[in-house]
């Protein structure tokens, strides 16, 4: 019998990873980050990204991680899907995270990052024409995140607030 | 320039001592709140990828209790004192004798979350003062805030400033731990992460800068 960890495939923090049918993708632990699945909806493949900053152009180096940004992270979800013979009319995103973990009574932009990343992602999949179908965004709570390219439901798990299938 | 890459050893025998003299001092703190010996480890720098500053608290899923505090001033960085949900619990109990304190199922506790709160806020305290001493300046601490959450998604939040020049974080991790007899074992993490720019500035004050 296959263990449920045999077809699960990790998603790091500022990372990428793609899976096809039966596979799990799975990111553990979003807060402010923000996890977007995007998946072709006959094909049953899907990219999942973990987004930890909304714009690249704050980089203050050259050499970057493209899948730490949403502008960057997210083109490369996209292009690698219609390159695995995705049909972009098909294409369909669900997305997680961005919650603010620390009450802070700041202005400093770096508190409202999990803001800053719902509106980036959410820009982008607007840009692209992709319809986002569900999303758990927002919020005060850690959220882990699964995927399942066989039923193409996101299971989001919280500490407090329980668990759906969105 | 020094980056968090490249530092040499000597650099991170200085970071070491950082944590020594800071944690030293806290654990003095706790050691008189508690009226307990408090033992506390040889502090540990570790240069690690943010997956890995994950595993040193048990992976981004685990349930941690966090109290997080930003440094302004001299070094500017973020400060984390981590304990487990059952060290959470028995720090609770031993400092207000509340007993059905429980971090995932009761957590609505104001008086327990309240007490968690002090003990971080005396412990950073102590922690920070010690090292303006040490580097002759001053650390301006924000007020700490306590969060019960996820690992991954607490700590991602004081790697922000971080990330956005490197992929690395310097983590200085101290243990300190309540050991004894009777009652229940107390451990806790300190996580100090500077922020990249800070080094410098920091080794030029203690002349170890090359």
């Amino acid at each position: 019998m296959k263990t449920l960890v045999d077809h699960i495939v990790k998603v790091g923090i500022a990372d990428l990873k793609f899976a096809e049918a039966p596979m799990h993708l799975r990111t553990s632990g979003l807060g402010s980050c923000v996890g977007v699945v995007i998946y072709d909806t006959r094909l049953k493949i899907a990219g999942m990204a973990h987004v930890m900053l909304p714009d690249s152009t704050s980089a203050k180096k050259d050499n970057i991680n493209a899948y730490k940004y949403a502008d960057t992270s997210l083109p490369i979800l996209v292009q690698t899907l219609l390159d695995k013979g995705a049909r972009r009319h098909q294409l369909k995103a669900k997305i997680a995270g961005g919650a603010q973990m620390f009450s802070f009574s700041s202005t400093n932009d770096m508190l409202r990052v999990g803001e800053r990343n719902v509106i980036a992602v959410k820009e982008f999949l607007e840009k692209e024409r992709i319809p986002i179908v569900a999303e758990d965004v927002r919020g005060k709570s850690g959220r882990t995140i699964e995927f399942s390219t066989e039923t193409l439901l996101l299971n989001v798990r919280t500490v407090n607030q329980g668990t759906q299938d969105l | 320039m020094a980056s968090i890459e490249s530092l040499t050893a000597f650099q991170l025998d200085v970071m070491k001592e950082i944590g020594n003299i800071g944690s030293g001092n806290a654990a003095t703190a706790l050691s008189k709140m508690l009226n307990k010996k408090i033992d506390m480890h040889v502090p540990s720098v570790r240069v690690v990828d943010f997956e890995e500053m994950m595993n040193l608290v048990g992976g981004p899923e685990e349930i941690i209790t966090a109290v997080f505090l930003r440094i302004e001033g001299e070094v500017p960085g973020q400060m984390f004192f981590i304990l487990s949900p059952e060290e959470a619990e028995s720090f609770v109990k031993q400092l207000t004798g509340i007993d059905d304190f429980s971090v995932i199922d009761h957590p609505d506790n104001p008086m327990a979350l309240s007490a968690l709160q002090e003990i971080g806020n005396i412990l950073a305290g102590s922690y920070l003062s010690a090292l303006s001493d040490f580097i002759g300046g001053s650390l301006l601490p924000s007020i700490p805030l306590l969060t019960i959450d996820m690992a991954g998604a607490i700590l991602a939040e004081g790697l922000l400033e971080i990330s956005q020049v490197s992929d690395h974080a310097m983590v200085i991790d101290t243990l300190i731990d309540g050991h004894e007899d009777e009652g229940d074992p107390i451990k806790g993490h300190f996580f100090l992460l500077p922020d990249p720019d800070s080094f410098d500035h920091l080794f030029d004050k203690l002349g170890v800068n090359d």
